[in-house]
């Protein structure tokens, strides 16, 4: 055997796998009390499926491809961005705001 | 080197991610995690504007308006929601995550040099099986938290819908999708990409449509793994470590939420995505109808028992937040406070309507965080109360759970209320729960029940503090 190139998918799925890992360990270690914050905020990060809304609207016309696959992508791509922004912003806002109400006896008492 | 600066970039936006969800080990954390979030996400947004290197004025006029309307409305939305309403809102964000992948793996199919994954005709086998599988799941994503919106939002009625065959169509629906995506795979046809957009579509209707409204936090929390799972698999063909690494977080996190909610109401994870439950339970309970003689009392009873009462346990179910009574039920505490009863808040896993939702309503009402307790960690803690106060929650007190092996709930984890000198039952009648069972509980000799609006009743016994 030559000193073959390990391909990049394999290096891909070993982060993915990892990350499960890691997923598994982190998410345990959340408190019940934030499961809400939780799942509004892995709402907002997995909107980061927006990098491939943006490479879609930044598709040029006349490389490559034809103009017509080009438009397409470009609309398609215009709508993902959209939805996209709604999550990220809303997501991570929301979370914000719930975020903000858990406060702590002490903290309270100085207010009132 | 370029490439692998960003290859970087994308990889510390996936530790961002990691850190904001660990943030959330305790409330103090939570918010300086939530900011690594946004810190990872400007990132892995930065990065990909710089490799994509746009020239022309459309696109960053495309780019500026889509963001500004979908931020608008994002940002609108995050302020305006009623915490009541979280669920639905999420629910809501899962279809659009899940759309979003739809419309990106269409776009690498048509364009697929943009992402670097070869030539229209010739796309690398692997990325369209990556491509498919993350469509596929986006697709069901989108679909199915769609219903569950419409569920949750009270649009279409939340009782489950079965029809006969129900169970083989699922599977032979299944097995058309594995074929179709083999065909995608094999020949790169834009027709079979679209069949199985379709399809997947209507799986997503199809399996949601048979589970009932009790079952809801496991749904919401399965499409929010399945959201994970389609944003990794567009992650693998975009080839993007930030993607990768946000889709395993967030599958994974999905995952664990809906093994925890079932777990909260003692249901395999199989028999909710079967579903069904909810329907036939409370047709076979409303046919028995119960005569048994209840003690009743009035808020001034009420008021005079928890003010003379050393301590007192509080536990809130959902009803209490439909009646909008949670901020009633704060003020009554301070009163209760001013006598020197110590209090507690505990909630069960599945107290509201989604994982910690009930939480969220209590923090919103200015509930301090260290005065509400789960489950596991204030049960024992019953049988020394003086009074435990029950407002909207029902079979998550039910002590058939633990005695009736016949009950549908037997085996749920369920508060220990009874063990307490006297139980307080705010309800409006003596109507069985969410899942349909009678509650023997309010037959009990050290039990009262105060019939009346949950607002109502705590307002009534404010003042009668």
């Amino acid at each position: 055997m030559e000193a073959a190139q390990i391909d990049p998918f394999v290096f891909r799925l070993s982060i993915f796998v990892l990350a499960i890992f890691v997923g598994y360990y982190v998410v345990w270690s959340v408190t019940p009390a934030l499961h809400t914050p939780l799942m509004s905020v892995t709402n907002a990060i997995s909107s980061v499926i927006v990098v491939g809304a943006l490479l879609a609207v930044a598709v040029e016309f006349g490389t490559g491809a034809d103009d017509d696959a080009a438009l397409v992508s470009k609309i398609l791509g215009f709508l993902a961005l959209v939805l996209a922004s709604v999550n990220i912003f809303g997501g991570f806002l929301v979370t914000q705001r719930m975020l903000g109400m858990y406060k702590k006896k002490e903290t309270k008492r100085q207010d009132a | 080197m370029t490439v692998n600066l960003a290859a970087l970039a994308y990889l510390i936006a996936g530790v961002l991610f990691i850190l904001a969800l660990r943030g959330l080990s305790s409330p103090e954390t939570s918010r300086r995690g939530n900011v690594f979030g946004m810190i990872g996400m400007a990132l892995a947004v930065a990065v990909t504007l710089y490799l994509a290197g746009i020239r022309d004025a459309l696109t960053w006029g495309l780019i500026i308006v889509a963001v500004g309307i979908g931020g608008g409305i994002g940002a609108v939305i995050a302020r305006r929601i009623p915490m009541t309403a979280m669920p639905q809102l999420v629910a809501a964000f899962h279809s659009l995550v899940g759309m979003a992948a739809v419309l990106v793996a269409a776009s690498a199919l048509y364009t697929p040099e943009a992402y670097g994954i070869g030539t229209v005709g010739s796309i690398r086998v692997a990325s369209l099986v990556e491509m498919s599988l993350g469509v596929a799941i986006g697709a069901i994503t989108f679909t199915g938290s769609v219903v569950a919106f419409t569920k949750l939002q009270g649009l279409v009625s939340g009782a489950p819908v079965v029809f006969p065959g129900q169970h083989p169509l699922n599977a032979l629906l299944g097995i058309v999708m594995v074929a179709l995506i083999v065909w995608l795979c094999a020949t790169e046809s834009h027709t079979a990409f679209w069949a199985l957009t379709i399809l997947a579509f209507a799986i997503g209707v199809l399996i949601i449509i048979p589970i009932g409204g009790a079952d809801m936090p496991v749904v919401i929390s399965m499409l929010n793994s399945y959201s994970g799972w389609a944003a990794a698999g567009i992650g693998f063909t975009l080839e993007n470590t930030a993607l990768i690494i946000t889709g395993a977080l967030v599958g994974s996190s999905g995952a664990i939420l809906s093994y925890i909610m079932c777990k909260g109401m003692n249901r395999s994870f199989f028999s909710v995505i079967l579903g069904g439950f909810g329907g036939e339970v409370s047709a076979a309970a409303g046919a028995q109808a119960e005569t048994r003689p209840v003690k009743q009392g009035s808020a001034e009873d009420a008021a005079f028992i928890m003010k003379n009462a050393g301590s007192v346990i509080i536990v809130p179910g959902y009803g209490m937040a439909v009646a909008q009574a949670q901020h009633a039920l704060r003020e009554m505490v301070d009163a209760l406070k001013e006598h020197g009863v110590r209090i507690k808040y505990a909630i069960h896993p599945v107290a509201g309507r989604m994982p910690g939702h009930m939480n969220v309503l209590l923090a919103e009402a200015d509930v301090p965080y260290d005065e509400v307790f789960e489950l596991e960690d204030i049960n024992s803690e019953f049988s020394q109360t003086d009074v435990a106060f029950v407002i909207g929650a029902n079979d998550v007190t039910n002590p058939a759970a633990k005695t009736d092996p016949s009950s549908p709930i037997y085996g749920m984890p369920v508060l220990d209320v009874e063990k307490s000198r006297t139980v307080l039952f705010v309800k409006r009648s003596l109507a069985s729960g969410y899942a349909g069972i009678e509650n023997e509980l309010f037959f009990r000799d050290n039990t009262m029940m105060l019939f009346a609006d949950a607002k109502k009743m705590v307002e009534d016994i404010v003042k009668a503090i």
